[in-house]
């Protein structure tokens, strides 16, 4: 042993000791176990044992005869250089890969005195600011947007937005029409975020591991009773020890293939903790089957808009950038099609579109409100509200499209020289092909929209500058594309942009929610990238993280995989068959998915994180068959709270909320799919997740239990590196552009920093002026991927043209005769329209939209403050019920009235809701929001009748196409009627059983 | 000697309810003796945000009031109270005292705003108290006010006379004019929720196919007056807002080139969209020539 290493090894020695008897925290953690490690030097066989014992540590020189951990480099040099400080993770990952650095040893010891000489770096770190009285103010981040939260004696006071600081940069400003706009120095928080105080301190938070009382793991498992039984509290290690030997029984018996596991579409917010961080790596380390998550708010853009533009990276969405200023600047009206920023809030982006969408009022731009709810935005902005029959809106587009041809108000020069296959798209609309010109007068019979005003807002669209706000986004996510038509519908948003100039000043999409004109090019990461994951084919992490935050890839080698859309089917039927997001190129979206895949195992375990199915998936009745089947030997729920399908696992291990653990990441940075989502915001803002509070009851953080689970498995420090939370969300700190401009004493003392916006040279260019004027891509997204190009690098759009396809050659190829998706887009009746045989008994057309103040299922039920709010759920007789929007002109003559409890049902089920008489929806439809938290059922035979209001228990699973693994759930039909209570629902159940046995 | 006061403008509320969330999150499981005890989990709202629905499909119109103590200079509340339970800071906050208003249900009683709440546990009389105990803690503002992301709801903290000189300058108003107890929340476009709107859709012809009819030119009177009068939109739209809700007849006519004219009485006891106004072309000239 050289000697720089030797005094390395005494420097630790020497730094464990001061740590010991400067910091209580350090001697607690001395205290937890007892253990001796060897570090020692293989070329020589040189080293220093450290004894830990009773909270007191000594260290000699030399080998220790039996060490119960050791650390070993190959070389002295190796030792020099990983040993030496700041750590180089380069390095490091490089010498682990190599094997030039080993650990031997029980995992749970290793990690124990890997972080005795990680602590020791930690030591003097400090955070949050002390506000005097006790009171100490931490920052966090939500799905909701950033937060300040102050907490006093271990407990959370409060939560609110962040107030900017004088250091903090001043935000862009936009000039328009002789005003500077410039938004407010505040952050906005949306409703759920404000919410979260009462989800921490929630009555169903978990707050101890449990097992159903009737599930032996070896014996009787009784999957029957999944969702009946009650359950038994239990210890961590009984938990852990279970769940370990069950994945590995498993894995034994059947392969890694048979482990299955599946997160929410959304999760509590942080890049570390996300569940493609933290469980991606796990499971990755585990091996398992995939389960292939269809772009359940992307449904039209994916498997229909991208054959006609591209952007498959997006999604199918179009890309955001400038759009903000452009519509200030230069539109004169603006169409909102299926949009209500103000209930989606852009996802992740708090209410920060809102006071843009203010200056849209000052500027008195008119709006179009395109929706059969007069929804959020169109109640607060006003303009002409427009609401045809759900399903129908592409009737509606395609008589615009007439009226434009007819009369000439279409960009003829753009249709010429940037788009293929117009003239085909044409004969069918202008009724060549078919004999039926698709006019104003036609569509009237489809929507219920008077011709004249479906010629009026063409005649004003045709010729006024004109911004299409398709989707919550304005260029995507949510609305219609998730119905049952939701193919033909995005596919006519971007047809109609199309023949209006696509990106000329005051053409384009958007609704003011994205392409503000903050800092593109400062790099912090977003969640879509995977965190620590390592994944470098499910994530985006390839791109930019990878390289500069250097960790242990991670590779989850079973390629088998179960489509979302047919999970259930998957388990019951032992089989299932789908098409898969791939992003990658248009056509990957064409391969189909097979389960079970050749020679691979079913599944037979099944890991869930979190509730929501019940809520979130069309016929979600579907899961509870799937709970109960015998096929799963073993259901894992990790969860925050007890509700939706928690109650189906044999084994819930209770997972601690956000504000519980230490995390970092960026307002509204999702990365990947959704590049840039930032744009959203009127401050770039990135944000550290201090742990407010201890974990309440024995709940962990999701780290910390696939940690345990890992160390289980011997898989321990490879899932971990070593680090905990805090470690890791430095080194993603470090991988940043952050270090630049703000040490990691600050960012962790003061919790957040703002990225100042670019000066105007350096904003980015409008959206799709590149292409509108023939030139090479000029916006900052680096996708399409380079040789999805077809002609010349950065020319043209993904398509196999080059240019925006009315008729499409990608579907030309693959399936041309497909009547479903035909190469041009043309109108087909839906399967949930009033005209259908189901409408004799089901005559009402349900629209389940996104929900407004919760956040799917979060932010709902479980004593949330939300709660109280009476446009998300009515209290009546003590319960809190969601709420079903209903048009008195329906509502009369089923003698249904305010506030009253009604039984909303189809072929599928029932669901008991609460009325709201109101003339925002039209009559023929009823408004509910899906996403209810709460799965109550009073009874759950063949069709269950929930009270929780989980609406999309009567939702069609049904693919939109059948070539897709597309929901198209956002309407059904269905009928409503008054409801008398559970006495008399229970006498009625008892008069069918009697029926039924008398037959 | 400066005071607070709140103005809540009616035209920037989406109804987002962040000032109701904020609230609840402040007090429910915090006391502040002194200033306030905890708020129940569900049921009270010391601040809320309500609904006022407007006209019938598909002319309707939301505003959303916002919704508690109004801290009034003369309150009631103040009177009712014994033991000064109830009192009045000289910086016009008004702040019922969490023990001191124990049992006196008549402190509820006495408000003509419903803003104070009964915590049933405690037997105690409850109001939003404008955050006084963040203000004395240097706070800038009161958390529904923090909260909001539009600058509905705006703070300021101003000599009366100043206050008076703002009201009169932007058509601020008391939350009920009929109710003078000077109170400290005023309110901007109250008419979005106090007023009736009369609203139509003027159909004409255009050779055979209907046509929405742009331009019409609709004029209200009762009686001899006229109150006001609007011009229909591209759809063939007009609506008439900021109208006292009155018993009698109203009447609107019609007027649009190449139309004959047309009129119709209608009683305005509610907003209401008087339909499809339905015009012939007049007989002279040919009015499809468009």
């Amino acid at each position: 042993m050289t000697v720089r290493v030797s005094t390395l090894l005494i420097g630790l020695y020497a730094a464990m000791r001061y740590c010991a008897w400067r910091y209580p925290h350090y001697r607690d953690q001395l205290a937890e176990r007892d253990l001796i490690a060897q570090i020692r030097v293989r070329e020589d066989d040189s080293g220093r044992w450290y004894e830990v014992r009773a909270g007191r540590v000594r260290s000699r020189s030399g080998i220790h005869p039996n060490p119960d951990v050791t650390l070993s480099y190959e070389t002295a040099a190796v030792a020099a250089q990983l040993l030496t400080p700041p750590i180089d993770w380069q390095q490091q990952i490089d010498c682990a890969k190599n094997f030039r650095m080993k650990v031997e040893g029980p995992d749970e010891l290793v990690y124990r005195f890997m972080q005795l000489v990680f602590a020791v770096r930690r030591v003097g770190w400090r955070y949050g600011t002390e506000l005097g009285e006790g009171v100490r103010r931490y920052t966090s981040m939500t799905n909701a947007g950033p937060c300040f939260v102050y907490v006093k004696d271990e407990k959370i006071v409060r939560i609110t937005p962040i107030d900017l600081e004088a250091e903090d940069a001043d935000p862009w400003a936009i000039e328009a029409r002789g005003r500077r706009f410039q938004p407010p120095r505040k952050t906005t928080l949306a409703a759920h975020g404000l919410a979260w105080k009462s989800l921490v301190y929630s009555p169903d938070r978990l707050l101890y591991p449990l097992r159903r009382v009737d599930f032996d793991p070896n014996g009787e498992r009784r999957p029957e009773n999944r969702g009946k039984s009650d359950y038994v509290r239990i210890g961590w290690d009984e938990a852990t020890d279970l769940v370990a030997n069950e994945i590995r029984r498993v894995k034994t018996e059947h392969g890694p293939g048979a482990v299955l596991y599946n997160y929410p579409s959304h999760h509590s917010w942080g890049n570390v903790g996300y569940w493609t961080s933290a469980l991606l790596r796990f499971f990755n380390a585990v091996g398992h089957t995939r389960v292939n998550h269809n772009p359940d708010s992307w449904e039209g853009w994916f498997w229909g808009a991208v054959h006609h533009w591209g952007n498959s990276m997006r999604l199918g969405a179009g890309e955001p950038y400038g759009t903000v200023a452009d519509l200030l600047q230069e539109a004169e009206l603006v169409v909102f099609w299926s949009s209500d920023p103000e209930s989606t809030s852009g996802i992740y982006a708090g209410y920060e579109g809102t006071v843009r969408r203010t200056w849209l009022k000052e500027l008195g731009i008119p709006t179009v409100h395109i929706d059969p709810y007069l929804n959020a935005t169109a109640a607060y902005l006003g303009g002409k509200w427009i609401a045809p029959r759900p399903g129908s809106d592409t009737a509606l587009a395609l008589a615009l499209a007439q009226v434009w041809i007819a009369e000439g108000l279409y960009d003829k020069g753009f249709v010429a020289a940037r788009t293929t296959g117009f003239e085909v798209w044409k004969r069918y609309v202008m009724g060549e092909d078919d004999g039926v010109a698709k006019t104003p007068e036609w569509q009237q019979a489809e929507t219920d929209v008077p011709a004249r005003v479906v010629r009026a807002l063409a005649r004003e669209w045709g010729t006024k500058r004109t911004y299409l706000a398709a989707g919550g986004w304005g260029n995507g996510l949510g609305g219609a594309c998730r119905g049952p038509t939701g193919v033909q519908w995005a596919r006519a948003m971007v047809c109609l942009a199309a023949m209006q100039g696509l990106g000329r000043p005051g053409v384009n999409f958007g609704n003011l929610q994205w392409g503000t004109p903050v800092d593109t090019s400062f790099y912090f990461s977003g969640y879509g990238e995977g965190g620590f994951s390592g994944d470098l084919a499910a994530t985006a992490s390839s791109i930019s993280l990878y390289q500069r935050m250097p960790h242990l890839p991670s590779v989850n080698p079973t390629m088998q995989q179960i489509p979302r859309t047919s999970l259930p089917e998957a388990i019951i039927e032992g089989k299932a068959e789908g098409f898969p997001r791939d992003a990658r190129a248009i056509e990957g979206q064409f391969l189909g998915i097979r389960y079970p895949a050749p020679g691979h195992p079913r599944v037979r375990l099944f890991y869930r994180y979190g509730g929501s199915n019940i809520g979130t998936m069309p016929d979600s009745k579907r899961y509870i068959d799937m709970y109960r089947s015998r096929n799963l030997e073993l259901v894992v729920n990790q969860s925050i709270w007890f509700e939706g399908e928690t109650r189906f696992a044999d084994v819930i291990l209770p997972a601690c909320t956000s504000f519980e653990r230490w995390d970092v990441s960026e307002w509204c940075n999702s990365g990947g799919f959704a590049l840039h989502s930032q744009t959203q915001l009127n401050h770039r803002m990135v944000v550290m997740q201090h742990k407010c509070i201890e974990p309440l009851g024995e709940s962990k953080s999701d780290y910390r239990i696939f940690l345990e689970l890992a160390q289980r498995l011997g898989l321990g420090m490879y899932y971990s590196e070593g680090m905990t939370e805090l470690d890791w969300v430095q080194r993603m700190f470090e991988s940043s552009d952050l270090p630049r401009r703000m040490s990691w004493k600050k960012f962790l003392r003061k919790g957040y920093y703002v990225v100042p916006p670019p000066p105007q040279r350096l904003r980015a260019p409008v959206a799709h002026r590149w292409f509108n004027e023939g030139r090479a891509k000029d916006v900052p997204e680096p996708s399409p991927l380079p040789s999805e190009y077809k002609r010349q690098y950065l020319e043209g759009l993904q398509t196999p043209s080059g240019k925006f396809e009315f008729e499409c050659t990608t579907l030309k190829r693959y399936a041309p005769d497909d009547a479903e998706r035909p190469p041009v887009l043309k109108y087909a009746r839906s399967r949930e329209s009033i005209e259908s045989e189901r409408a004799a008994g089901f005559p009402l057309q349900l629209i389940t939209p996104h929900p407004r103040f919760s956040f799917h299922t979060e932010a709902d039920g479980k004593g949330s403050f939300l709660n109280d709010i009476e446009d998300h759920r009515v209290r009546v007789g003590g319960r809190y019920y969601w709420v079903l929007r209903i048009n008195p002109a329906d509502a009369q003559p089923r003698g249904i009235r305010e506030r009253t409890l009604v039984r909303v049902f189809n072929e599928q089920g029932a669901v008991i809701c609460a009325a709201r008489l109101t003339q925002c929806v039209r009559p023929g439809v009823v408004h509910g929001y899906e996403s209810s938290a709460r799965y109550e059922p009073l009874d759950e035979g063949e069709r269950p009748t929930d009270r929780g209001g989980a609406l999309n228990l009567l939702t069609p699973k049904k693919s939109q196409i059948a070539r897709a693994s597309a929901f198209g759930n956002s309407n059904c039909l269905v009928q409503v009627e008054a409801w008398a209570g559970i006495a008399e629902a229970s006498a009625a159940t008892a008069g069918a059983n009697a029926a039924e046995s008398a037959a | 000697m400066k005071k607070w006061n709140l103005v809540f403008d009616l035209a920037l509320c989406t109804g987002c309810h962040n000032c109701v969330l904020a609230v609840k999150d402040e007090y429910v499981g915090n006391d502040f003796p002194d200033y306030s005890a905890a708020m129940p989990r569900h049921g009270h709202k010391w601040v809320d945000i309500r609904a006022r629905e407007r006209g019938r499909y598909p002319a309707v119109d939301i505003a959303y009031l916002f919704h508690a103590c109004q801290h009034c200079d003369d309150a009631p509340c103040v009177a009712a109270a014994r033991d000064g339970a109830v009192t009045k800071r000289d910086d016009g906050i008004v702040i019922i005292h969490p023990q001191r208003a124990r049992d006196q249900r008549q402190i509820l009683d006495a408000c003509p705003y419903g803003a104070v709440h009964w915590n049933d546990e405690l037997g105690l009389p409850q109001h939003w108290n404008f955050d006084a105990h963040l203000l004395d803690a240097g706070w800038r503002e009161p958390r529904p006010v923090q909260a909001c992301p539009t600058g509905a709801l705006r703070v300021l903290k101003v000599e009366d006379d100043e206050m008076q000189r703002i009201a009169r300058d932007e058509g601020l108003e008391p939350l009920l004019s009929s109710v003078p107890h000077r109170t400290r929340v005023h309110y901007r476009n109250l008419a979005r929720h106090a007023a009736v709107f009369v609203a139509g859709t003027i159909v004409g012809s255009d050779g055979t196919l209907e046509a929405c009819v742009a331009h019409a030119r609709i004029r209200l009177t009762r009686g001899a007056e006229t109150i006001t009068s609007a011009v229909s939109d591209a759809y063939g739209d007009f609506r008439l807002d900021g109208l006292q809700p009155a018993a009698g007849s109203y009447r609107i006519e019609v007027s649009a080139d190449h139309y004959q004219e047309r009129a119709l009485d209608f009683e305005l006891d509610a907003s209401c969209w008087l339909g499809e106004i339905r015009l012939d072309p007049r007989t002279s000239s040919s009015s499809s020539a468009r």
